[in-house]
C-alpha cells in the first residue's frame, strides 16, 4: 500500500505537516505515514491515524498537537485511533527515510534484509556517521519499541536502526 | 371491523418473548465474546507486568531496554483489547477498571504467565514459551470474523514476532552456552514446562466463540507448538521435557500463590487514588 490511498484534504497537508513526531522530532506525522485520513466536514476535521506500535506512547501526544494546530488553523477537530489496516515502515515517505538519516537513525530495510540483520548478524546496515556498513548490532530494542541499538565498529559511532514492521 | 383483544394479546406476548429471548442471546453472545478477549488480554497484562518488573534491574542495560519494550508492547496490545471489553460490557466500565479492579479469581490468564522472574534464564524460558504459542494464535486470531480482534491481532503480530525473536535467541545462546548457563537454561525448561499445556485448554467461553468464528481453536495449535518448541530446543543443545504431568486453572481463575502478590502491586495505584487513568 502506499501513501496515495491516504484521504487527505489538500488544504490540510501544509497544516498536518507542521505537526512532528514526539520522539523524532525532525520527522512530520505526515511522512510516518501515521495520519491515514483528514476531512473536512462542517468546519470539523475528522483525522484518522494509526499508531506505529501498540504501546507507543507517543500517539496520544500526536493527537494532542494535531488538535492543537488545527485549532491555530480555525478548524475544531475529532481524532480517531485506527487500528486497520495495521501500520508499516513501508509508509515511511522518501523524505522522512532521509530525516530519519540525517538525523542518527538508520532507516528500515526491507523485511528479508531487517531478518538477516537483525538474526543471523549480517552487516549491511549503514552507519549513520560514517556511511561504512561494518557495523554490529547491540540489542534488537532499542530507545523506543521502534529501534534496535547498533554500533559502527569502524568509526564506533552507537546508533539507532528503525525496525522493519510490514 | 372488530378487533379480537385477546388475539392482539397473545400476538404481543409472542412478539415480547422473541424479543426477550434474541436479547439473552445477544447478551449470552456478548458474556462469551468479552471473557474470550478477557482470556486473550489477561495473559499480555500479566506477562507485560512481569517484564515491566524488569525495569532497572535486567542484567544488562540492552537488555533491561529489550524487556520492558516487551513489555510496553504488551500493555499497547492489552489496551486494545480492553477498550474493546469495555466497549462490549457496555457497562461503564472502562478499560482501567477491567485491568485493576478486578479480584485474583476474576484474572483468566495462564498460570505460565505469572511465574516469578527467577533469574534471566528462567524469564527468557517463560517469554519464549509463551511468545512460540503466542506467535501462531495470533496468526490465527488474524482471520476471526471479528473485525476488531482481528485488527488487533494483525497489529501484535508485527511486535511480537520480534519478541519471540529475542526469546528464541536468548535460550539458544544461554543453552548452546557454557556449562552454567546451559544448566541453568534447562532448569528453567524443565520447571516452566509443566504449564506449557494449559496454554491449549479452551474455556467454554473459547469454545462458544470458535464455533461463531471468532475464536481461534487452540487445541489445533498444540502439535506446532511441541515440534517447533523441541526443535528449538535441541539447537540449544538442551533436553526436551518428557514429564506428561501439567498444571492447569489459570484459566478458570485458580492460580498459583505469585499472582496475588503481583495484583497487589499492579492495583495498589488504581486503589489508591481511584478513577486513574492510564
Ligand atoms: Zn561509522
Amino acid at each position: 500500500m502506499t501513501t496515495t490511498e491516504q484521504d487527505i484534504d489538500k488544504k490540510l497537508i501544509p497544516i498536518l505537516e507542521g505537526v512532528s513526531d514526539p520522539e523524532i522530532p525532525v520527522l512530520s506525522i505526515m511522512d510516518m505515514g501515521v495520519v491515514r485520513s483528514a476531512v473536512i466536514k462542517d468546519n470539523t476535521v475528522k483525522v484518522q491515524i494509526t499508531p506505529t506500535y501498540s504501546g507507543c506512547p507517543a500517539m496520544d501526544v500526536i493527537g494532542d498537537d494535531i488538535k492543537a494546530a488545527l485549532k491555530e488553523a480555525e478548524y475544531n477537530s475529532e481524532i480517531e485511533l485506527i487500528l486497520h489496516p495495521a501500520w508499516t515502515t513501508d509508509w515511511i515517505t522518501p523524505r522522512g527515510r532521509k530525516a530519519l538519516e540525517e538525523y542518527g537513525i538508520a532507516a528500515p530495510l526491507d523485511a528479508e534484509a531487517d531478518k538477516d540483520v537483525l538474526l543471523n548478524g549480517k552487516r549491511i546496515v549503514k552507519c549513520t556517521n560514517c556511511g561504512s556498513q561494518n557495523t554490529r548490532l547491540v540489542s534488537q530494542f532499542g530507545s523506543t519499541a521502534c529501534k534496535a541499538q547498533f554500533q559502527c565498529e569502524d568509526c564506533q559511532e552507537p546508533f539507532d536502526y528503525f525496525k522493519c514492521l510490514k | 371491523m372488530s378487533i379480537d383483544r385477546d388475539e392482539i394479546e397473545i400476538s404481543l406476548k409472542a412478539r415480547c418473548e422473541a424479543i426477550r429471548k434474541v436479547s439473552i442471546e445477544v447478551n449470552m453472545k456478548n458474556e462469551n465474546l468479552y471473557n474470550y478477549i478477557l482470556g486473550i488480554a489477561d495473559n499480555s497484562l500479566i506477562l507485560g507486568q512481569r517484564m515491566g518488573e524488569l525495569c532497572g534491574h535486567g542484567p544488562t542495560l540492552e537488555t533491561d531496554i529489550a524487556c520492558t519494550n516487551i513489555s510496553l508492547d504488551l500493555f499497547g496490545q492489552v489496551r486494545s483489547y480492553f477498550q474493546y471489553a469495555s466497549k462490549i460490557a457496555g457497562d461503564g466500565r472502562t478499560e482501567d477498571d477491567i485491568a485493576m479492579l478486578r479480584k485474583e479469581r476474576e484474572y483468566i490468564n495462564v498460570l505460565l504467565v505469572e511465574q516469578p522472574n527467577t533469574d534471566f534464564a528462567y524469564t527468557m524460558a517463560r517469554q519464549f514459551l509463551f511468545d512460540v504459542y503466542h506467535l501462531a494464535f495470533l496468526v490465527e486470531l488474524q482471520k476471526s470474523a471479528d473485525l476488531t480482534l482481528s485488527a488487533i491481532a494483525s497489529k501484535s503480530i508485527k511486535e511480537v514476532s520480534y519478541h519471540e525473536r529475542f526469546s528464541s535467541d536468548w535460550v539458544k545462546r544461554l543453552g548452546d552456552g557454557t556449562e552454567e548457563s546451559n544448566t541453568k537454561m534447562q532448569e528453567a525448561i524443565d520447571a516452566l514446562w509443566t504449564y506449557t499445556d494449559e496454554l491449549f485448554h479452551q474455556t467454554e467461553a473459547d469454545k462458544a466463540m470458535v464455533a461463531e468464528g471468532i475464536g481461534v481453536d487452540v487445541t489445533k495449535l498444540k502439535d506446532s507448538y511441541y515440534r517447533h518448541v523441541s526443535e528449538l530446543l535441541e539447537e540449544a543443545t538442551l533436553q526436551v521435557p518428557e514429564s506428561k504431568y501439567f498444571q492447569k486453572g489459570g484459566k478458570e481463575g485458580i492460580h498459583t500463590e505469585h499472582l496475588g502478590y503481583m495484583l497487589a502491586e499492579l492495583q495498589y495505584m488504581q486503589r489508591t487514588y481511584p478513577n486513574m487513568e492510564w
